[in-house]
């Protein structure tokens, strides 16, 4: 049998990072001139915070396996944090300034992670999607009664708009990396071990209680990343953005695109987001279409419309150096 | 005389209000084959999983080694030698063998992993000639030589089987027990959790029966093998 042939893994990060280049420098460019509409330009921004919390929510529910209802509790947390934060710091250096408001974004929505991922330990499937879905609601009941900070109902405005193309990005390409590389190392094979057969990990001697904790956290600090490109998008937060159809929103995403798919979370973030937009006349039946999307893909693909296959652009070129070889039994991916 | 390697005195593990071992006490000394027999619901597999630290007894002490394993976490009693295979062939099904493998070797430096795996495949011929198969494909037999295999990749100095013979065909029964000696016989001290009294005795140094939560007998395998209560309860003679 032939030697599969393999990139480096150096090689292979390069090959990512300078299609991560293109991307960005041709996104700056299209979006900087008059060559794309307002309307256009904002839904690409939206894609991408949209990309981003639903491949955060996958690391919960596709990679450990629960179903967690609350996912918009932690994009508020980040949104609120970031808003405050840059609203504070007008005078400081702007790059400074959103650095830094996202970063506490992530680190104080990765709190509140830590604090539902410990019940989530004793707590599974119905069980944790309800105490998840109460916090998501907390959150928001929280902010309208802490008015004094938040601006309550009325919304908290005239935060600095600091979600250009390249911030958000940016940060899209530094979440998929982040997770890939966590994904592939020790770490995210114990977190699948915990999803593949919670028994037989522990027999392993994986510590279940850290990586799901972990993975809680992850999943919320990213989240929390995505709230603050919001809030830097929008210009202004209301609590009602926050609600429980936003998180339902994030997770038929994950579902549709497939649980444990980052390809298939990338795919269905931006399709379920641009639809509504593209199709103005269609928005009113976001819900159905939604529903029926869901039935569809249940019955036909219930593991959603990639499964657990994961993209590469390196892995393509492998696939493709290796034309010449039979196609063997060998499945490369999970 | 060998060492004890664990000790375990007086522990009561309760699930809620179920009282289900109750005052258990018994010991295994390096390099032998020690069997726990008992009708299904006797609390064999709560022992083991107490032992591996899943569960918690409310008294007593279990020591292995001469450290205490009462409060230590589960992933550091794998790295202290204790391999635990569970109860009805716990594989992660989506993984391949070799993945699989690798798992089991989870508390292991990176380093030993190759050589560690060639020696598992070399006891389980049929677990090299499927290394690239998806586990959930395997056949039952297949499936608990490679739940076996993945306890061996950590080291174990003791290793805790539960049922290991369960829904086998008989001739897989015989296979998997032939194993089990060859591991022994290599150094591995193994605690065998079996409802099949009769092979669990035929290769066991020692026996304790466990019938509702208590040890009722203890003896050589031969003792308890030739013993009227044992015969008429589990024998089927
Ligand atoms: N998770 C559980 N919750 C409540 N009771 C349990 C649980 N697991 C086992 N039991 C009870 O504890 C007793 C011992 O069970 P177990 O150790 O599994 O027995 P064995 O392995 O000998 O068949 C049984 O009465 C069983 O019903
Ligand atoms: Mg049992």
């Amino acid at each position: 049998m032939n030697e599969y042939k393999r990139i480096s893994p150096s090689k292979r990060f390069l090959i990512n990072i300078v299609l991560v280049i293109i991307f960005i420098v041709v996104g700056t460019l299209l979006t900087g001139g008059d060559s794309l509409s307002r309307a256009s330009r904002a839904l690409i921004l939206q894609i991408g915070i949209y990309v981003i919390l639903a491949v955060s929510l996958n690391i919960a529910t596709g990679y450990l396996g629960q179903l967690p209802l609350g996912h918009a509790g932690f994009m508020a947390v980040g949104a609120y944090s970031a808003a405050l934060f840059w609203k504070a710091t007008l005078n400081m250096p702007t790059p400074v300034s959103i650095v830094l408001g996202l970063i506490i974004a992530g680190l104080i929505a990765a709190v509140f992670g830590i604090i539902i991922g410990i019940p989530a330990l004793r707590l599974k499937g119905d069980y944790l999607a309800i105490i998840t879905l109460g916090f998501g609601e907390i959150i928001r009941i929280a902010i309208i009664n802490l008015s004094g900070i938040t601006g309550g109902t009325p919304g908290l405005l005239n935060v600095p708009k600091y979600s250009s193309f390249l911030v958000v990005f940016l940060c899209v390409a530094a979440t998929i990396a982040a997770i890939h590389f966590i994904m592939h190392s020790r770490h995210g094979r114990a977190i699948l071990s915990i999803r593949e057969n919670e028994i037989a990990a522990d027999s392993c001697g994986v510590n279940l209680t850290y990586y799901k904790v972990l993975a809680f956290a992850m999943s919320a600090f990213f989240a929390g990343i995505a709230g603050a490109l919001y809030a830097g998008f929008q210009g202004s937060l209301f609590p009602k953005s926050f609600d429980f159809m936003a998180s339902i929103n994030i997770l038929v995403m994950v579902v549709l695109g497939g649980m444990g798919s980052m390809l298939g979370s990338v795919i269905a973030a931006t399709v379920l987001t641009a639809l509504p937009l593209v199709l103005q006349a269609l928005a009113a039946y976001r819900m159905v279409i939604y529903s029926i999307l869901l039935i569809i893909v249940m019955i036909f693909k219930p593991s959603g419309l990639l499964g657990r296959y994961d993209f590469s652009l390196p892995g393509l070129i492998e696939k493709w150096m290796n034309r010449k070889n039979k196609p063997g039994k060998e499945v490369a991916n999970e | 005389m060998a060492d004890t390697i664990l000790k375990v005195e007086g522990i009561n593990v309760y699930y809620g209000n179920i009282h289900a071992i109750k005052d258990v006490s018994f010991e295994v000394k390096e390099g032998e084959i020690v069997t726990l027999i008992g009708a299904n619901g006797a609390g064999k597999s709560t022992v083991l999983k107490t032992i591996s630290g899943m569960l918690r007894s409310k008294t007593g002490s279990i020591e292995f080694m001469g450290s205490s394993l009462m409060r230590m976490a589960p992933n550091n009693i794998v790295k202290n030698g204790i391999a635990h295979v569970p109860e009805g062939r716990r594989v992660f099904a989506h993984l391949t063998v070799e993945e699989n493998l690798e798992m089991g070797a989870y508390t292991q430096p990176r380093s030993g992993i190759r050589d560690d795996m060639e020696q598992v495949f070399s006891r389980f011929e049929r677990l090299r000639e499927r290394r690239r198969q998806i586990a959930g494909t395997l056949s039952g037999g297949e499936q608990q030589m490679l739940a076996m295999g993945r306890g061996l990749m950590s080291r174990p100095k003791l290793m805790m089987l539960d049922e290991p013979s369960m829904g086998l065909a008989p001739i897989l029964v015989d296979q998997i027990f032939e194993i089990i000696k060859e591991l022994n016989d290599n150094g591995t001290t193994i605690l065998l959790v079996e409802q099949n009294a009769q092979m669990a005795l035929s290769i066991a140094d020692r026996g304790y029966v466990l019938e509702t939560g208590y040890i009722t007998m203890s003896g050589t395998g031969e003792e308890l093998a030739s013993s009227d209560d044992i015969r008429k309860a589990y024998l089927g003679a």
